[in-house]
């Protein structure tokens, strides 16, 4: 273990459960989900149909955990959002990392978010994720026009409920692209996924150090 | 603490992707077994009938009856009431009391209204009446006060021996020729398919004409052209789902009828909600069960899809003539034009909120649409009563006055030549100026042909369930079974265009973002790595 960093348990077996499970979950929303909307022939529409509804099921329950999780742990914290390095980190994406800069925001256990990640997870949390629940909800239980049913949620029409769901399906698919790559822009290709996968990370020890060791290693 | 932490670390693997793989596989597991709904109605329908009279014991039916009116006493002689009951009924007075909306309170039926088939049954009384349930109208004069004039045993007569003549007006045959009726009688009972069959599968004229999903075949099919009538299946009869109260039959035709009431319903046995999977049962809000669950009709034999009469009239050698097709079907004849078969048909689709309004001989026609609506099925998407319903569309080009804008009702049939009915004499003119004359209105001397459509719900050659109508074939961007119905998103098949645009842009953007990102990013680490060996 390099002395100027140490090992931290940076995601808690619960944010693991969560992480990988949701991920599977908008997978599966996903591939069901744009055969739904006829993108393309996979399962059957009947199965896609059934395993979307499912997996929203599924996703909802998690969600409700999450926040529960979040709340009781104070974890929700972590996603306040913050300008402070906010345009460090964007210029080092954007120039930085090709120069092996170091990393602007320092990774701590209470601080685990860089200031562009803060203000993405929580617009997921707070905007998109809320959108595609309840625009699924209504999608699910859409009553059409007809007698009795629930009369305060009658909508007369599926399309707009429809093109905001498809909308929020694009969004979060652009995310998970970006999201994928940026798995290999930690300290080393691969310490952010096995950082997810078993919880332990190794974050520099402090500041200085840490340039220091930057340093060093440019001096190699 | 180590082996601690890899306990951990598998719980955690176990929770993160067995647990949910099991859970979907759990849930996406199909309902099985039986449907014990359909069982009990398996159960419940192949129970026949046992009368509770035996007509053979009665002494008023051992006459030797000359006089059908006088079958028809012997029967109310017992059946006291049944007369004034069928007095009322529309298999008698061909008509019904209904309100349309922006007509008021009509009195329509097969007696007054017009179709594209054989156009309408006035001036041609003697021969269509062999489809009625009554005796002798053969024009306006007969008598609909007078229960004698019903004719009880086309319906009761369980022998299939009973027939009426042809032209007769709905006379059988008396005398010599004449059936036995002294066996009819003794063998009265419960309506057969035969009896409904007789007159509801030869509309129009032949067999599987008008309909396309009543014909001769459903007396002896198997459950493959009808799982309700099939004879390897419940062998279920007419009667069992068209129930009478006081010979008030369940079940409406909208080609003469008007109003959502006294509808026969799959619903009323299936109840509202047969499907073990309750997206289905969902979809029976909007879409009717028709609509899956009847594929395709005239699934035996063909059944008339258009009907052109402005091409009839024409003969060889001074004479009228037909033409054959190579299957047989009558493709033209001289004295009804040309005609178009088709054999499964796959419905046309519409909404039904169960209402219908009707071309009346006294409506304008108007020329700067591209078809005439003989009878118009009334539902939208909005309206909350209305369903999706299987159609059957029969098109059609038929006679209409040029000047006055109606459309022309012809007088077709008669006993003898020269009396101007067009099946006899080819001439149109005279037919027309009769028909015209016969129903009091007023013909111009000039007429052309109009291009109408008839619709005429679909409601029987019931699939089996494993054949019912899929997902896709309606959720699909193209040439689905609903394309035409406009009125409301579908997923699957509609979708806005720019909002996909926008989406797969943005997707390709971000692919291409990262990609180049990668790109500059492999590319300078290799330069500093040159650099540093440097």
């Amino acid at each position: 273990m390099n002395k100027n960093s140490k090992k931290a348990y940076v995601y808690k077996g619960f944010e693991r459960f969560w992480h990988w499970n949701q991920a599977l979950l908008i997978f599966l929303l996903a591939i069901t989900g744009f055969e739904i909307h006829s993108s393309y022939h996979l399962l059957g529409y009947e199965t896609a149909v059934d395993l979307h509804n499912k997996s929203a099921w599924a996703f909802i329950i998690l969600i409700i955990f999450a926040i529960f999780w979040h709340f009781t742990t104070g974890e929700w914290k972590q996603y306040i959002p913050t300008t402070e390095n906010l345009r460090a980190q964007a210029e080092f994406y954007l120039f930085g990392i090709f120069r092996n800069a170091p990393h602007p925001t320092k990774k701590t256990v209470i601080s685990k978010l860089n200031p562009l990640q803060r203000l993405v997870y929580l617009g997921l949390k707070v905007l998109i994720i809320p959108v595609m629940v309840v625009s699924g909800l209504l999608y699910m239980f859409y009553r059409y026009p007809q007698d009795g049913g629930i009369e305060f949620i009658t909508i007369d029409n599926l399309e707009i409920i429809a093109l905001i769901h498809t909308f929020g399906a694009f969004i979060l698919m652009a995310f998970v692209i970006v999201h994928l790559y940026l798995i290999t822009t930690g300290h080393t290709i691969t310490s952010n996924l096995k950082a997810m996968i078993t919880g332990w990370e190794e974050l520099d020890a402090d500041e200085n150090e840490a340039e220091k060791k930057d340093n060093e290693d440019a001096k190699m | 603490m180590s082996s601690m932490k890899n306990f951990t670390t598998a719980i955690t693997f176990f929770l993160a992707i067995i647990a949910p793989l099991v859970i979907v596989t759990v849930a996406l597991r199909q309902p099985d077994g039986e449907n014990p709904q359909l069982e009990a109605l398996k159960a419940k329908y192949p129970i026949e009938h046992q009368a509770g009279v035996d007509h053979s014991k009665m002494e008023i039916l051992q006459q030797d009856f000359q006089n059908p009116h006088e079958i028809t006493a012997a029967c109310l002689s017992c059946h006291t009431e049944r007369g004034h009951e069928l007095m009322q009924s529309a298999h008698f007075t061909w008509e019904r009391e209904a309100y349309i909306p922006g007509r008021g309170v009509t009195y329509l039926g097969k007696k007054n209204l017009l179709n594209n088939f054989c156009t309408g049954v006035q001036s041609n009384e003697g021969s269509c009446m062999k489809c009625h349930a009554g005796y002798g109208w053969d024009d306006k004069e007969f008598d609909f006060e007078n229960q004698y004039n019903i004719d009880c045993i086309v319906c009761h007569d369980n022998t299939g021996t009973y027939k009426k003549a042809g032209g007769g007006a709905g006379y059988p045959v008396m005398g010599e020729n004449g059936p036995d009726f002294k066996n009819i009688l003794a063998n009265v009972g419960q309506p057969k398919s035969e009896n409904c069959g007789a007159c509801h599968f030869t509309g129009g004229g032949g067999n599987n004409v008008k309909h396309g999903d009543l014909e001769m075949a459903l007396l002896t099919a198997g459950r493959d052209v009808d799982v309700h009538m099939g004879v390897d299946g419940s062998n279920m009869s007419c009667v069992d789902c068209h129930t009478a109260e006081n010979h008030v039959m369940k079940g409406r035709y909208y080609g003469v009828s008007s109003t959502n009431t006294q509808r026969m319903s799959c619903e009323e046995c299936h109840t509202e909600f047969p499907h073990q999977k309750s997206i289905l049962n969902e979809h029976s809000i909007k879409v009717s069960c028709q609509s899956c669950h009847i594929p395709v009709y005239a699934k035996v034999n063909p059944t008339k899809m258009f009907w052109d009469w402005s091409t009839a009239t024409r003969k060889k050698d001074g004479k009228g003539f037909e033409v054959l097709d190579e299957e047989g079907n009558q493709v033209y004849a001289s004295i009804k034009g040309d005609f178009e078969w088709k054999k499964n048909v796959v419905p046309e689709y519409m909404w039904f909120n169960g209402t219908a309004d009707h071309h009346l001989m006294t409506d304008r026609v108007d020329t700067t649409q591209p078809f005439l609506k003989i009878n118009t099925l009334n539902g939208e998407y909005r309206d909350r009563d209305s369903k999706i319903i299987p159609v059957k569309v029969h098109r059609g080009r038929q006679p209409y006055d040029t000047e006055n804008l109606t459309i022309i009702q012809a007088k077709l049939w008669d006993k003898e030549k020269g009396k101007g009915a067009l099946w006899l004499d080819l001439e149109w003119e005279r037919a027309i100026e009769e028909g015209m004359a016969y129903v009091d209105m007023p013909y111009s001397g000039k007429h052309d042909f109009v291009a109408t459509e008839m619709y005429l719900p679909v409601n029987h050659m019931v699939s089996d369930a494993s054949e019912a109508v899929s997902c896709k074939e309606c959720h699909t961007p193209e040439n689905g079974r609903l394309a035409a119905l406009n009125d409301f998103y579908m997923p699957g098949r509609d979708r806005n265009e720019l909002l996909d645009f926008t989406g797969k842009m943005l997707l390709i953007l971000s692919l291409f973002g990262v990609v180049v990102h990668a790109v500059i990013r492999i590319i300078s680490a290799r330069q500093s790595k040159l650099q540093q060996t440097h």
